[in-house]
């Protein structure tokens, strides 16, 4: 068997792809974070929550609808957008005066406010959710076998990344989100209608969360708890990537997720902590992220 | 002439603190009118209040006859009314052309992309570079410009000579005599006060948050005495 370094390739290749696939939702998921925390100035705590939304969305429309994974890719992240819109316009909206940290104990609160009603009546078990049939079976790419499900998770996600990424930096609507992140009263004295872009933000977010949710739901099985699991990572990403950088917490997330297999192959035992330990000498050597801007 | 933009017993706070104590002043429509006074006398807090960004605030706002106290922040430009801060308010995280293009148009009327460049072509030459990259005079011109293209027909200006060189001063002067000839009506707060009196029609005087003093500009030389007392010039 071929090995690099006394490591056979192919566990190489297949930790290097979990990492890709592990990255892929770190990038999703951290995107929307930072795209909330930069224009609302709100850390949402409720994300891996709403990501878990888009998961229970996808599983539900199946058992009770038969709306299978194609159309739930679309319609789950467009309910669970709706929904983060209402809270945002009729709650978090309220407390954008007061202290930040009332935003973030909201969003927590809400976050285990959702996952206690789930596991209310699903318990801690995860409820498997099969991938499409179009997708199932794997291709043999010669160094490795590639499950063809995990690959179009790697495409359709840096798919989505990108295109949030021009989204944001290259069209109006855009111009408007980043001059409102610097100043909003500014923008909106010149007659555009801030609220509402924070609230279609908001809504953007979750609907972020809700995709990367039902892109998870085939590969991780459908848990309540399944939010909570992956939201410290996301966070630990979005503290190393800088907060309010989008195309910083894109590339973090892609890159924290390969780290993370790589630690897998090479020194097992850390591949739980080594993010943590990535954004504790980020912090130190660059407050402000890798990508983020001083002040 | 007709007043355009009215304003009576304007109260405004910051917090808990008074600061604007019953302003009362008229604009009319076409008219370039300056309000003089020292620092922290509430010119820039007037300006602030009247487009609505320091929501605190008591006393009538009329702009073309219509109410402006209720109005929303976002829906105040589009009764035709643009305000260019003090501190410019240039994003720098948008191009020059991205912030020349940022403010909805409101009104027809306004500049065209054209005549703004004719008028201001070092925008032109720079319309890629980040907003913040451009020079102090050219970000007050590009603050200026891209209110200019929105159609509004009242505009509220905080101090647009502050720290600028001579000849750019000389500009935004020239530029401000155009914006006359097109009918635009202008409220002014300028601490230069030779470059104020070549352009305005009427000054306010204010102190301690009221308006003490009103002279058109062909009584300046007998108000001279006054305004030293009042300015401290």
């Amino acid at each position: 068997m071929t090995t690099i370094f006394g490591i056979p390739l192919a566990a190489l290749f297949g930790q290097l792809l979990i990492g890709l696939i592990n990255g892929s939702f770190y990038a999703l998921l951290s995107l929307g974070l930072a795209v909330i925390f930069g224009l609302l100035r709100v850390i949402n705590f409720a994300h891996g929550a709403q990501y878990m939304l888009g998961a229970f969305v996808a599983y539900l429309l199946l058992q009770y609808i038969g709306i299978g994974y194609w159309p739930a890719l679309i319609v789950a992240p467009l309910i669970v957008g709706a929904f983060g819109a209402l809270v945002e316009r009729f709650l978090l909206s309220r407390l954008y005066n007061l202290d930040p940290l009332y935003g973030l104990l909201f969003t927590f609160g809400m976050a285990l406010a959702i996952e206690g009603t789930f596991r209310y009546f699903y318990g801690a078990s995860g409820q498997p959710y099969a991938p499409p049939a179009l997708l199932t079976g794997g291709t043999n790419l010669g160094f490795m076998f590639l499950p063809n499900y995990r690959g179009w998770v790697v495409v359709v996600s840096l798919i989505v990344c990108i295109g949030t990424w021009l989204l944001i930096e290259k069209t109006k609507i855009g111009s408007y989100l980043r001059a409102a992140t610097e100043n909003s009263t500014l923008v909106q004295s010149f007659g555009i209608n801030v609220p509402m872009l924070l609230t279609l933000t908001y809504g953007l977010g979750a609907a972020l969360a809700a995709f990367a949710g039902v892109l998870a739901a085939p590969i991780y099985q459908v848990s309540p708890l399944m939010g909570s699991n992956i939201i410290i990572v996301v966070f630990a990403v979005v503290v190393v990537g800088g907060m309010g950088s989008i195309m910083g917490a894109i590339i973090t997330g892609y890159v924290l997720g390969v780290a993370e297999g790589l630690t897998k192959v090479f020194y097992p035992e850390a591949s739980n902590i080594v993010v943590f330990v990535i954004m504790a000498i980020v912090l130190l050597l660059r407050p402000a992220g890798l990508f983020g801007r001083d002040g | 002439m007709k007043p355009f933009l009215e304003i009576a017993d304007l109260h405004a706070w910051y917090g808990e603190s008074h600061v604007l104590h019953g302003v009362n002043m008229t604009v009319g429509e076409g008219e370039m009118v300056t309000i003089l006074g020292r620092n922290g006398v509430g010119k820039t807090t007037t300006l602030r209040t009247i487009i609505g960004i320091l929501r605190e605030r008591r006393g009538r706002i009329v702009l073309g006859g219509k109410d402006m106290m209720d109005v929303p922040l976002h829906r105040t430009a589009h009764h035709g009314i643009g305000f260019v801060p003090e501190e410019r308010g240039i994003f720098s995280t948008l191009t020059v052309e991205e912030n020349l293009m940022l403010p909805p148009v409101v009104a027809s009327g306004g500049m065209s992309l054209d005549e703004i460049f004719e008028l201001f072509p070092n925008l032109h030459e720079r319309r890629s570079s980040p907003g913040t990259k451009l020079s102090g005079g050219e970000q007050q011109m590009l603050a200026m410009a891209r209110i200019l293209r929105t159609g509004v027909r009242v505009l509220l200006l905080d101090e647009p000579t502050e720290g600028l060189a001579p000849v750019i001063v000389q500009r935004i002067g020239e530029v401000l005599k155009k914006l006359k000839e097109r009918g635009m009506t202008v409220l002014l707060v300028e601490q230069n006060f030779r470059f104020a009196s070549k352009i305005a029609d009427r000054f306010y005087l204010m102190d301690h948050g009221q308006i003490v003093g009103t002279f058109p500009v062909s009584e300046l030389p007998d108000q001279m005495g006054m305004l030293n007392k009042v300015l401290g010039v």
